[in-house]
């Protein structure tokens, strides 16, 4: 493997690492926040892409609909924590993954009769539909680079919203101790509806700006979902800097599988994921 | 209903199921022998579920690994004898089990439920993506087990009827080995487990042998399932091991009520009755197409209002008929 080459696997392995922090960011936070399980994570990445193709294909641009489509899924993720998930929050996990499963077949037959079962292409903006030469016979496309900055972008704000602002610091609290939280006069209600939306705004926009990539077809969410659950179970429960490292680590190990062992390439993260549960059974930042 | 009655009851049912095949034929009867495949399934996954007190989401690992070592064992134009096939088909699963669970039983809650899926995908990606076992294909079980006592055949499984008759048999085996299991010292146990792990812990008890324990048996019996999966389909394939099967079974335990072993047969007929009717064209022309909406706000219905399940409704209804009586 020459060195160019090994440079475009490195830099697809971190665009795809970087990707599933978007997902796994969402639903880490969820879990470690309201202690919910939802499986239906990675309906909301279909929704996104799906979004992201027909918005697209009416305005004529990805980035308009783009623009358009991240209002509509914060809405559809407050409406859903307040009609449904609300109802979980005491309840059993077993009600939880129950609930949230039975949320996959509506949604994934709901994009059957809206969308249909074909795959679809969405095409790259016109701005970064552009390559950088590497050697003579390599090159590299603009558009992933330009994921991973705003993946980057995202990740950031969202550490600086966590660990630096008050309602970060609510957030946070409300994670440790929801009554405490309420008596003092915080709507707790409110946060939670807030967090729920934010994290299937980023699983939705991951979807949305991966679209041009991965293109759109039925089922793409069940994929991203189980992976983003190995990136929370090998980076721990709550934990978005264990998501960080995660989905890095899964991202590469993944990317590099697939070109050099790519039979057992699909088994490798859970093969990572069983070793880290020998070696850390809570996760390489959970609180044991 | 007195306690005489209830100790009747199992068999009065399993007589009358096997009856079965004298009054209809065909369709009802493959029908009903898929309900008691999954009757098998559900009631191995109450073992872990509704005794152990461990969610597992990841249970069609088990299922389909005893179809797979079906079809991967017998030769391909040549019967295969069930007196062997069967019980290394369970074994494998067993130790498949005893393996993972070893793994996953280092976790709890949220983690558990997310490890048991994840190792089950792992096994559906290297039946995907690898030859093994024909990848997305799968593979053809041409000719089915054959049941010999020396020369003389016992049972013809390619006739339906014989084939459900084994089906019921096993079912009932495993109804009553689990009510033995489940009343033993062990299984009392178990459920202290389920209620509070740190006081069984405290009394002395060797909690995690003991959930292993119940985790490799449950993967056992998930197997007996399996294995007859793969014989009534003739086939196996990836989808076997799908996160959907994990997902469907679950669901039938809650939906017949979880803890309770019957349940799990009496959420079998519900669940695949209601599959078969929502998915009838006949009745909803083209909406049956889209049958998956229906279960899915079925489902979602029922993780709201019916945490109990059906046996929880049964239970109910048997103690308001109850107080009413001594009312009178």
């Amino acid at each position: 493997m020459d060195f160019a080459f090994f440079l475009i696997q490195l830099l697809n392995g971190l665009q795809y690492g970087l990707l599933l922090f978007l997902v796994a960011s969402g639903l880490t936070l969820i879990f470690g926040i309201m202690g919910i399980i939802n499986l239906a994570h990675g309906s909301f990445y279909m929704v996104g892409a799906y979004l992201a193709w027909s918005l697209s294909a009416m305005t004529g641009s990805l980035t308009a609909a783009i623009l358009l489509a991240i209002p509509l899924t914060v809405i559809l993720g407050m409406g859903l924590e307040r009609l449904l998930f609300r109802h979980l929050y005491q309840r059993d996990h077993l009600y939880q993954v129950l609930l949230t499963y039975g949320l996959i077949l509506v949604f994934e037959e709901l994009r059957s009769m809206i969308w249909g079962d074909d795959v679809h292409g969405v095409a790259v903006p016109e701005l970064l539909n552009a390559s950088i030469p590497l050697t003579d016979n390599l090159s590299y496309p603009v558009y992933r680079l330009a994921i991973s900055g705003v993946c980057l972008l995202l990740a950031a704000a969202l550490y600086f919203l966590i660990q630096k602002t008050r309602l970060g610091m609510m957030i946070r609290a409300g994670a440790s101790n929801r009554d405490m939280v309420q008596s003092l006069g915080i709507d707790i209600k409110l946060i939670y509806t807030l967090v729920f939306a934010l994290g299937i705004a980023l699983a939705a926009f991951a979807g949305m700006i991966n679209s041009p990539l991965s293109s759109v077809f039925p089922n793409m969410g069940s994929q991203v979902l189980i992976i983003c659950f190995v990136v929370v179970v090998i980076g721990g429960i709550g934990s978005v800097k264990g998501a960080m490292a995660a989905s890095l680590m899964i991202g590469l190990a993944e990317t590099f599988g697939q070109v050099l062992v790519p039979e057992v390439a699909g088994t490798i993260v859970y093969v990572l994921m069983a070793i880290v549960l020998v070696w850390r059974p809570e996760g390489l930042f959970g609180k044991g | 209903m007195n306690f005489r009655a209830a100790d009747y009851l199992p068999w009065l049912v399993i007589g009358l199921l096997a009856l079965f095949p004298l009054v209809e034929s065909t369709f009802y009867m493959q029908l009903l022998t898929k309900v008691l495949i999954m009757a098998i399934f559900a009631m191995s996954l109450d073992l872990l579920v509704g005794y152990t007190g461990l969610v597992s989401f990841g249970h069609a690992a088990y299922f389909g690994l005893a179809g797979y070592a079906l079809a991967l064992m017998a030769p391909q134009y040549e019967a295969v004898s069930l007196w062997w096939s069967l019980p290394a088909a369970v074994g494998i699963c067993a130790l498949f089990a005893l393996v993972t669970g070893v793994l996953v039983l280092r976790t709890r809650g949220i983690y558990f439920i997310m490890v048991t899926l994840a190792f089950a995908q792992m096994l559906f990606f290297i039946f995907h993506d690898t030859k093994i076992g024909g990848g997305s294909d799968g593979i053809y079980i041409y000719v089915k087990p054959t049941m010999k006592s020396g020369e003389v055949e016992l049972a013809n499984l390619e006739k339906i009827e014989h084939f459900y008759w084994l089906v019921l048999a096993l079912m009932a085996a495993t109804f009553l080995l689990l009510r033995r299991v489940l009343g033993s010292t062990f299984g009392r146990a178990l459920v202290g487990i389920k209620v509070n792990e740190h006081r069984m812990r405290a009394l002395g008890f060797p909690v995690f042998r003991y959930q292993l324990a119940s985790f490799t048996l449950s993967g056992a019996l998930a197997g007996i399932a399996g294995y007859l999966a793969a014989v009534q389909y003739g086939f196996v394939n990836p989808e076997i091991l799908s996160w959907h099967q994990s997902g469907a079974v679950l669901m039938i335990v809650i939906l017949g009520g979880m803890g309770t072993l019957y349940g799990s047969v009496i959420g079998a007929f519900a669940f695949v009755l209601l599959q078969e009717i929502l998915s009838n064209q006949a009745w909803f022309g083209a909406a049956a197409k889209h049958w998956q909406l229906a279960l899915g706000i079925f489902i979602m219905l029922v993780a709201l209002y019916l945490p109990q399940g059906l046996a929880g409704l049964l239970r109910q209804s048997g103690r308001k008929a109850a107080a009413e009586t001594t009312d009178e």
